[in-house]
């Protein structure tokens, strides 16, 4: 039994939020111990899949305010609008910087840093490095953490547990995958970086590792979780398995047309078109789906996204990915043919609730990225938006945890938290269940596409919620075949499924509460926005083994609550 | 009865050291790709099953596995254009731990030696303003930097195999990446650290990483750009120690 101390700062979750955190703590004070704990190799993280690019006003047509307005404005005025202020001032000076690090922005022929329009952004302000952005970031974090020699990676070890004592934070339990070794590491501080949750549903443009492990980790750990009722729901995913289709091909002129071949989104839209928010794009094409004015085919009702009149070299230099999906995944050519597209599950707008330091309820339980909630995205979270955050915010938290001197803790409650993991992990592994882990998790998904999706009722919900209520008695009741701790690939996504179950949980359970419409949250029932009530956040937190809900209040500085019309 | 695509796949048991090889039979699906059929296996057939995965779209890098003795990405390759049975085993030139899932930790610390950061502008240079970078100077680097860090050319990689101390294609194309940026001042460290002894001399250009490169990157001519580079680059240094006359 060993107890790692080698480390002040430990950093959980290697994606742009986790990475961008390390050089920032490695560079503020370069004495810092920092370990980057992630469950994949970096490289890996979600980041890589994002693709459109990433949101600042950089040029001098722009505004901080115009920014947050939109910003605020797209988030149905649930942001924290302190939050919003501070990030749009950061997000320059950010891009930037990946500048310097060699991040290969897209450039016009002078050399300049090129912008595209994005959807609720009111002018040109987000720039892209082709649509691989997140890639060419995540690459190049990747790469620049490889300078830091008092970064220390531990690729692929899971963590099953934070330590807490009387201080607040004390460590982590992680195993490692390869060997199937449980360590306890203690800390003067954590930082969370593990991403969203977006595979509590099928239909999602997700990658398989976007299981929300870290906001789990935090809500057990005694931290709240903020806005889980809002989940962005991504216009255009592939149809069939859900790859994304960015925001870019609009953003460049793409449309989206019916079966009619009408753009529909003028009976929706009209003033923005393909380029409204993503909430709103949803809801009109599930509309029109509903209307019978979408197609269908095998695999399900979608509408059409056309390329073709942007023509071969636009494609080609603009959105090469957007062309290698169709081509690959759906064998089509989108300078001929349009592409079949439906929304999809795409983003968590809620997360671990944090202050203006990115510091959790627990002292020294840091988080950034898409795994917490400050929030600047509010109800719906404008594209574009997200990896900036993760830069601004990501780097926050890096400093901010570098310099947290907390006294570290005993080893005696790292020593028992991780005697602890190790016999309920040694139970799991003998535990004569009869439900199978993959069939849980199957209709956990189809229950929170179906009963949490785009539109939801009282009904849905109190259906939702009896079925997830349900699977988490079954999920204790599992029988696990791999009996190996190496590299135990069921036991780690059987981990996986209860931290969602118990985010499903909270989700369904604060869009039960929110008895209005307001962004990305759609009640049928209530289908109007009601300020009166509900400008407020959810928060969920753990007390006596049960979820409490509570409310906590909207920063609002200098834009009141309007209409949300475009 | 629909039709069903046959899998051989090869598994590797770590507590007793057993290789052996698994038949399973999946339903066969338009589109259906082998990462879908292996999800399939895993989560219908055989849940001890392990593999990597994460993005099924080609960008993440984790799913590389041989596939009908071929090293790809198994959510870029469609079962209908593969011919059945569909024989899955892990990617060579690596430590199997368990079944599919191999250890690439030699290939990512590999990375180090391409020194793959820009050290140019000092951290106190303005954030305010861009540094230019025109599209043609960009052209120069676009290739080599499209890799996903999959390591499926080390796996293919001949030199690889027998001294996997070699620097390796990935980290030669990333090395490369940084010296064509404009935006890179730390050249003569890298190519030192590039033509140590088990550096880009090692390469005999066989050229298996490009032809299995998912992303077209081509190491295998990055690597001879580099040998190029490094013949001058021993010159210069050999020129530079020269005395001075007095």
């Amino acid at each position: 039994m060993e107890i790692n101390t080698q480390h002040d700062l430990l950093i959980i979750g290697g994606g742009a939020a986790g990475l961008r955190a390390a050089i920032a703590a490695a560079e503020i004070n370069p004495k810092a111990k920092i370990a980057l704990i992630s469950k994949v190799y970096p490289t890996r993280s979600h980041t890589v899949s994002a693709e459109g690019g990433l949101a600042a006003a950089m040029k001098d047509y722009d505004s901080l305010d115009q920014h947050a307005y939109d910003t605020i404005k797209g988030s149905d005025f649930l942001a924290d609008q302190d939050a919003v202020e501070y990030f749009v001032k950061h997000a320059k000076e950010e891009i930037i910087q990946m500048e310097h690090w060699g991040c290969p922005w897209s450039r016009e022929e002078n050399g300049t840093l090129a912008v595209r329009a994005f959807g609720g952004m009111s002018v040109k302000r987000t720039v892209y490095a082709a649509d691989k952005t997140g890639f060419y970031m995540l690459h190049t974090l990747f790469e620049r953490t490889l300078k830091h020699e008092n970064i220390k990676r531990y690729d692929e070890w899971f963590a099953t547990k934070l330590v807490t004592d009387d201080n607040g934070i004390a460590g982590v339990v992680a195993l490692q995958l390869k060997t199937g070794m449980l360590q306890a590491f203690s800390a003067k501080a954590i930082i969370i970086c593990t991403g969203g949750a977006g595979r509590m549903y099928h239909f999602t443009t997700n990658g398989g590792i976007k299981t929300g492990d870290g906001m789990y980790l935090a809500y057990e750990a005694g931290a709240a979780l903020k806005d889980m009722e809002f989940i962005q729901f991504h216009p255009t995913a592939l149809l069939r398995n859900g790859i994304l289709i960015t925001e870019a091909a609009r953003g460049e002129g793409g449309y989206l047309i019916n079966k009619n071949g009408d753009r529909f989104l003028k009976d929706y839209l009209p003033q923005k078109m393909e380029l409204g928010p993503r909430d709103m794009i949803s809801r009109a094409i599930i509309t029109e789906i509903r209307a019978g004015r979408g197609l269908k085919n095998q695999y399900g009702n979608y509408v059409l996204l056309d390329l073709r009149h942007l023509g071969d070299k636009v494609i080609k230099e603009k959105l090469p990915l957007v062309r290698e999906i169709a081509m690959e995944f759906a064998h089509i050519d989108p300078s001929i043919e349009p592409i079949p597209v439906t929304p999809a599950q795409h983003y968590t707008m809620g997360g671990i609730d944090v202050d203006m330091n990115m510091e959790t309820t627990v002292s020294g339980l840091y988080a950034a990225g898409e795994t917490n909630c400050i929030s600047i995205n509010g109800a719906n979270r404008l594209g574009s938006n997200s990896l900036t955050d993760c830069l601004v915010f990501g780097k926050v938290a890096g400093e901010k945890a570098a310099h947290k001197t907390a006294k570290k803790s005993s080893e005696s409650v790292l020593k028992s938290a991780l005697e602890d993991e190790e016999k309920s992990l040694a139970k799991l592994l003998g535990q004569k269940g009869k439900e199978s882990a993959s069939d849980i998790r199957l209709t956990m998904e189809k229950t929170m596409d179906k009963d949490a999706g785009i539109y939801r009722d009282e009904k849905s919900l109190q259906t939702g919620l009896d079925s997830i209520l349900e699977l988490q008695q079954k999920s204790n009741n599992v029988h696990l075949k791999d009996k190996s701790i190496v590299f135990n690939t069921e036991l780690i996504n059987y981990l996986e499924l209860k931290s969602m179950l118990t985010l499903a949980e909270a989700t369904i359970r604060s869009a039960l509460a929110r008895k209005e419409s307001r962004g990305s949250h759609s009640r049928s029932d209530f289908p109007d926005r009601d300020d009166k009530h509900f400008l407020k956040h959810h928060t969920v937190s753990k007390k006596n083994g049960r979820m409490e809900l509570k409310t906590s209040p909207v920063t609002i500085t200098r834009w009141q609550p309007e209409e949300r019309k475009y | 009865m629909s039709k069903k695509v046959e899998f051989k796949i090869k598994r590797y048991n770590p507590e007793t050291a057993e290789s052996s090889v698994a038949d399973y039979e999946v339903p066969a699906k338009d589109g259906m790709t082998v990462l879908d059929a292996v999800n399939h296996i895993k989560d219908t057939q055989d849940s001890s099953l392990a593999h990597r995965w994460s993005c099924r779209m080609g960008i993440c890098g984790s799913c590389g596995a041989i596939v009908n003795g071929k090293p790809v990405l198994m959510c870029q390759t469609f079962c209908e254009n593969t011919k059945a049975p569909i024989r899955v085993e892990p990617m060579r030139n690596f430590p199997v731990i368990k079944d599919l899932v191999v250890d690439i930790d030699s290939a990512m610390e590999h990375l180090r030696e391409a020194m793959p950061y820009t050290d140019i502008i000092n951290r106190h240079a303005s954030l305010d303003k861009e540094i230019l970078q025109t599209p043609k100077q960009q052209e120069k680097f676009k290739q080599t930097s499209q890799c996903i860090k999959c390591m499926l050319c080390y796996s293919a990689c001949p030199v690889v195999g027998h001294n996997p101390k070699y620097i390796g294609p990935a980290a030669a194309a990333l090395a490369d990446r940084y010296l064509s940026d404009n935006h890179d001042q730390i050249s003569d460290e890298r190519m030192d650290s590039i033509t140590e002894k088990n550096g880009i001399w090692l390469c005999s250009f066989i050229g298996e990483c490009s032809v299995v490169c998912p992303k077209k990157v081509d190491p295998a001519v990055a690597l001879q750009r580099l040998k190029v580079m490094g013949v001058l680059h021993s010159a210069k240094k050999i020129i530079s120690k020269r005395p001075k006359k007095s």
